[in-house]
């Protein structure tokens, strides 16, 4: 079983400079899922989620193309093969 | 991205650190002051309020805190003058998960005393210090502020529970000093362990005790390197002085068009100096009058002057923040200092003339300065 992670502009050399990370177990939900994308590229952990563990306020999370804010959170189920897409919200980019 | 460009400096220039809501920019100037490159944009889109030069150990170190909407924020260092930076891959500044909270922003960058060359400071919101004993490479939650029984009654001010204002007493090598909006001054006399309110004098307008122990919203506390026992005091309303290191404040507020405001600096050798800019309270925030001016005391605050020669005074309506003004340690003293409005003036003068460097910044939130 694996899940296909597809990295951001923004965060691809943390990651490696891939664009996709592809990894393998046997996730249930989305925060499994993520905790394995750590493991394999720790450096993008804090620029996604904050040390309360919760993803930070612009960030949008979509699993097989649907928000996770609509679909349980952290707890929104993944399966094998499902494709998550970490992307920066359109309410980003500093005020002033 | 927006294309990037870089600047050289060379021993004995004047180097600015400008942080904006929209990235940093380094600039420079020769002694003289006159003529001033800039560099950046580094960081394009991310707010830094926090920038510091370490000159300690041979060390040529910018520190900014770069905060971006989207992923957060965190340290990093450039040793070139901003042409490569240090991307940690972990956070750096970070609450221990017993605490519950997260970084929202990083406020100030302070370098410890030049004893202790690897020591740093940090700063931060919600209203926290943060020290690192070995370069920066790791920080560690100072617990005794945190976990201080007055820290759960501080409230947000305008920009958030910040920690903004570290200052390290240049005798004692424990004792140490905090301003938190709005929770007021705080000095510790056992390096952190232990902490006590030390706003005796200084009024909160906003509470129905006006001269409470703790809760004040200061704004900007600068501290005398010859003298440390004077210090000046920017508060939401009200403009202080202190001659027993912050045990008591006297109001100065002495021919100032308004008492609120929120940057402030002191001479580096005259005591008697200092530089504010005057805001209409409390929801405008702007110059009064439409006059961009800097005010300076040479009597210890018995008298300010208004310095407006080469600032706009004519529909000049800006606001210069809490860390947008900055003093060198240059004679005659260079003063510096940017504003909302993406302006950055200076004066190789003491601010008795002034020049407009850039215009057409981002709001500019923070100005620093050293001597290469």
């Amino acid at each position: 079983m694996a899940v296909v992670f597809l990295i951001p502009g923004a965060l691809r050399e943390l990651a490696g400079n891939r664009g996709e990370v592809r990894v393998a177990g046997a996730p249930g939900t989305i925060g499994e899922a993520l905790s394995l994308l750590w493991a394999e590229c720790p450096a993008v952990r804090d620029r996604v989620i904050t040390e309360r563990g919760d993803v930070r306020p612009h960030i949008n999370i979509f699993v097989d193309g649907e928000n996770i804010h609509d679909a349980g959170g952290l707890g929104a189920p993944v399966g094998d093969g499902s494709e998550v897409l970490l992307l920066p919200a359109i309410s980003g980019g500093a005020s002033g | 991205m927006p294309v990037t460009c870089h600047v050289s400096p060379r021993n004995g220039d004047v180097v600015l650190l400008v942080g904006t809501m929209k990235g940093a920019f380094v600039a420079r100037a020769t002694a003289r002051r006159r003529d001033w490159e800039v560099g950046g944009p580094y960081f394009p889109g991310s707010a830094v309020y926090a920038m510091a030069y370490d000159n300690r150990a041979g060390r040529r170190r910018i520190w900014a805190g770069p905060n971006s909407m989207h992923w957060g924020a965190l340290l990093r260092t450039s040793d070139d003058f901003g042409r490569t930076w240090t991307n940690p891959e972990e956070a750096n500044v970070k609450f221990p998960e017993s605490t519950g909270a997260a970084l929202k922003q990083i406020w100030q960058i302070s370098p410890g005393r030049d004893a202790e060359p690897d020591t740093l400071y940090c700063g931060v919101e919600p209203a926290a210090l943060f020290v690192s004993r070995d370069e920066g490479v790791s920080w560690a939650l100072v617990d005794g502020l945190w976990t201080h029984p007055q820290r759960p009654k501080w409230q947000p001010g305008g920009g958030g529970l910040c920690l903004h204002t570290i200052l390290l007493d240049p005798e004692r090598a424990d004792r140490m000093r905090i301003a938190v909006s709005s929770g007021g001054m705080y000095v510790t006399d056992d390096g952190g362990a232990t902490w006590r309110p030390s706003n005796k004098g200084v009024r909160a307008e906003f509470l129905p005790d006006k001269y409470p122990e703790f809760g004040q919203c200061v704004h900007k506390v600068a501290q005398a390197k010859r003298r440390p026992d004077r210090m000046f005091l920017q508060n939401h309303w009200g403009l202080y002085r202190s001659d027993d290191r912050g045990e008591s404040w006297t109001d100065v507020a002495n021919g100032v068009p308004s008492d609120f405001g929120f940057a402030m600096a002191i001479h580096p050798e005259d005591p008697d100096c200092a530089w504010i800019v005057p805001l209409e309270s409390d929801e405008f925030r702007c110059t009064p009058e439409g006059k961009l001016r800097v005010y300076r005391t040479r009597d210890a605050g018995a008298d300010w002057e208004p310095l407006s020669n080469g600032l706009p005074q004519d529909g000049a309506y800006e606001t210069v923040l809490r860390d947008a003004l900055a003093v060198d340690a240059l004679d005659p003293a260079g003063v510096y200092f940017g504003t909302r409005s993406g302006k950055l003036f200076t004066s190789a003068d003491a601010g008795d003339t002034w020049s407009a460097a850039f215009d057409g910044l981002p709001p500019v939130i923070s100005v620093k300065t050293a001597i290469v």
